[in-house]
């Protein structure tokens, strides 16, 4: 019973030391971005490769489910007689929740698992022990040059995957449904209010936040060599996709508490 | 130009290193023995502010840095370079880029002059052909050399090397052996050999310590370690001798362990 309660014990501290190192880090990382040496070319390379990597994904997504969206929701709307009207559902649908959760779990599973693995890699090998040797600080250089490239690209594609679902959803509208497209983009558009869209801009923001974060905290307390490599990986795809939906809800409930 | 003082280290309640003490003279090169897991690397780790000893003082250049923080630890490191046991080369830099990273970083010296440098580094290690290779086309020991030139490009007042010739062949072992001793010689670099490898121990040292389970056990010059008595010590220098018989294993105070079986023992008796 006792070894029961001290394993309890220990699990709960090591949970809460996992919680204060991940917030250390992010403190640590933010403060990066306002110190000397920015890394600019470092920067525009991993905005590369998140950013226009991603791309393909995106769009898929966002084509899909768009097209998915559109086709049942008509069958939703079609007792009503406001078919026609379907536009307005996807719009708002895509912009407010499914464009920024659905592009943010694909960037999850390419991206942040790709940065943890990465920098499981370079910790397993010592190049980030290396990079301290020389004088470079690793958070500086590995997080902070991520982390400014997941906070640019991430509401960048989540505007492309909106953009794709609305294109997917007038294909299905205009060419299987015969919605016009005048009447169906003027709906699209009027389903959106200013509000929405800092909405949808804010929490790809965050998202992009989590997903780098965690991939990067997840690589660089690599430890166990190559088996501890795929651990980071899975745990960092797993955490920041658990992250993303949880989060999801409660600035949700943060942006109708006020009033957007 | 090192010192250590009554150092201890402790990793989750394990005792690491217990009052480790040692000089290192400006432009000696000192090999730090023993076996694996003993508590070589973190000694090396512990001279480059990569881990902080529980207690204890460790003098840099006449500078304590126990207590120092990573931004004023990163002026002391700019007097040092080290040689990691893999190597740790960047994967997704050429060679010339790896062996000009720490000049680049700086930032004080023209593209030239560090060109230059890169290529003075890489002939000294016998490599200045491979400037423009990504390090997964070089062999391992090509790597340790670049690591090598690495350490050199910035000049450095000390080198730690952690296993330079762990898992080379022997022509390899030679020539990076022959390295360590070329940078005492000709460059007077304060060094700091970790190795289980004798013969490149004997070949480089001025002066030894060995350690067994995180704690000092020896500290002398060659000579003095190969007339060692001590039991762990001739265990460890002198394992055919010592462990000759099969299921022999050595004990944590150096004596032997005989665990094969009595029956196989019984079989491997001539009748």
């Amino acid at each position: 019973m006792e070894a029961a309660a001290t394993r309890i014990e220990d699990t709960l501290k090591g949970y809460a030391a996992t919680v204060q190192d991940f917030a250390q880090l992010c403190a640590i990382t933010v403060a990066g971005i306002f110190r000397r040496p920015w890394y600019v070319q470092e920067t525009v390379y991993h905005m590369d490769r998140i950013g226009v990597g991603s791309i393909f994904i995106v769009v898929l997504t966002g084509i899909f489910t768009g097209m998915v969206l559109t086709l049942q929701g008509a069958i939703q709307l079609e007792p009503y007689g406001a078919v026609p009207y379907v536009s307005k559902l996807v719009s708002a649908s895509v912009v407010r929740e499914l464009g920024p959760v659905l592009a943010a779990l694909m960037i999850a599973g390419r991206v942040g698992s790709g940065i943890a693995s990465e920098l499981a890699t370079m910790q397993v090998t010592e190049q980030i022990d290396a990079l301290r040797a020389e004088g470079t600080d690793p958070i500086k250089k590995l997080v902070t040059t991520r982390l400014i490239a997941s906070l640019i690209m991430v509401p960048v594609l989540t505007v492309i995957t909106d953009g794709i679902a609305m294109v997917g959803g007038y294909l299905i509208a205009h060419f299987s449904l015969s919605i016009d497209t005048f009447f169906y983009w003027t709906w699209a558009f009027a389903a959106l209010g200013p509000m929405d869209l800092v909405y949808g801009l804010l929490k790809p923001l965050f998202f992009g936040f989590i997903v780098c974060m965690v991939g990067c905290y997840a690589g660089i307390t690599t430890s166990g060599g190559t088996v501890g490599v795929g651990h980071s990986t899975t745990n960092a795809m797993v955490t920041s996709s658990i992250l993303i939906l949880v989060s999801d809800f409660f600035l949700t409930k943060l942006f109708i508490y006020w009033g957007w | 130009m090192i010192r250590f003082s009554h150092v201890f280290l402790k990793f989750d309640g394990r005792q690491v290193l217990t009052d480790i003490s040692m000089d290192v003279p400006a432009g000696a090169t000192q090999v730090i023995l023993g076996g694996s897991g003993c508590g070589k690397t973190t000694t090396l780790r512990l001279i480059l502010g990569l881990l902080h000893p529980e207690s204890g003082s460790i003098v840099i250049n006449g500078q304590e840095i126990v207590g120092l923080t990573e931004r004023q630890m990163a002026a002391i490191r700019a007097q040092m370079a080290m040689v990691f046991q893999g190597a740790a080369l960047f994967d997704s830099l050429t060679v010339r880029e790896n062996v000009g990273y720490r000049l680049w970083e700086e930032g004080t010296l023209d593209n030239a002059t560090i060109e230059a440098r890169v290529v003075e580094s890489l002939r000294f290690v016998g490599l200045e052909d491979t400037l423009d290779k990504m390090p997964a086309e070089l062999s391992g020991g090509m790597k340790k050399r670049v690591a090598i030139a690495r350490a050199l490009a910035c000049k450095p007042k000390i080198i730690l090397y952690d296993e330079p010739t762990a898992g080379l062949d022997p022509i390899n072992t030679h020539l990076v052996s022959e390295l360590v001793c070329r940078l005492h010689t000709e460059e007077q670099v304060t060094q700091v050999v970790v190795t289980h490898d004798l013969e490149t121990a004997y070949r480089v040292a001025d002066r030894l310590i060995m350690i067994h389970r995180g704690e000092k056990i020896f500290d002398g010059s060659v000579d003095a370690l190969q007339a060692s008595e001590d039991p762990r010590i001739h265990t460890f220098l002198r394992p055919a001798e010592v462990l000759a018989e099969p299921g022999c294993f050595p004990c944590k105070d150096g004596g032997v362990r005989v665990v094969a079986p009595a029956a196989d023992k019984a079989e491997r008796t001539p009748a």
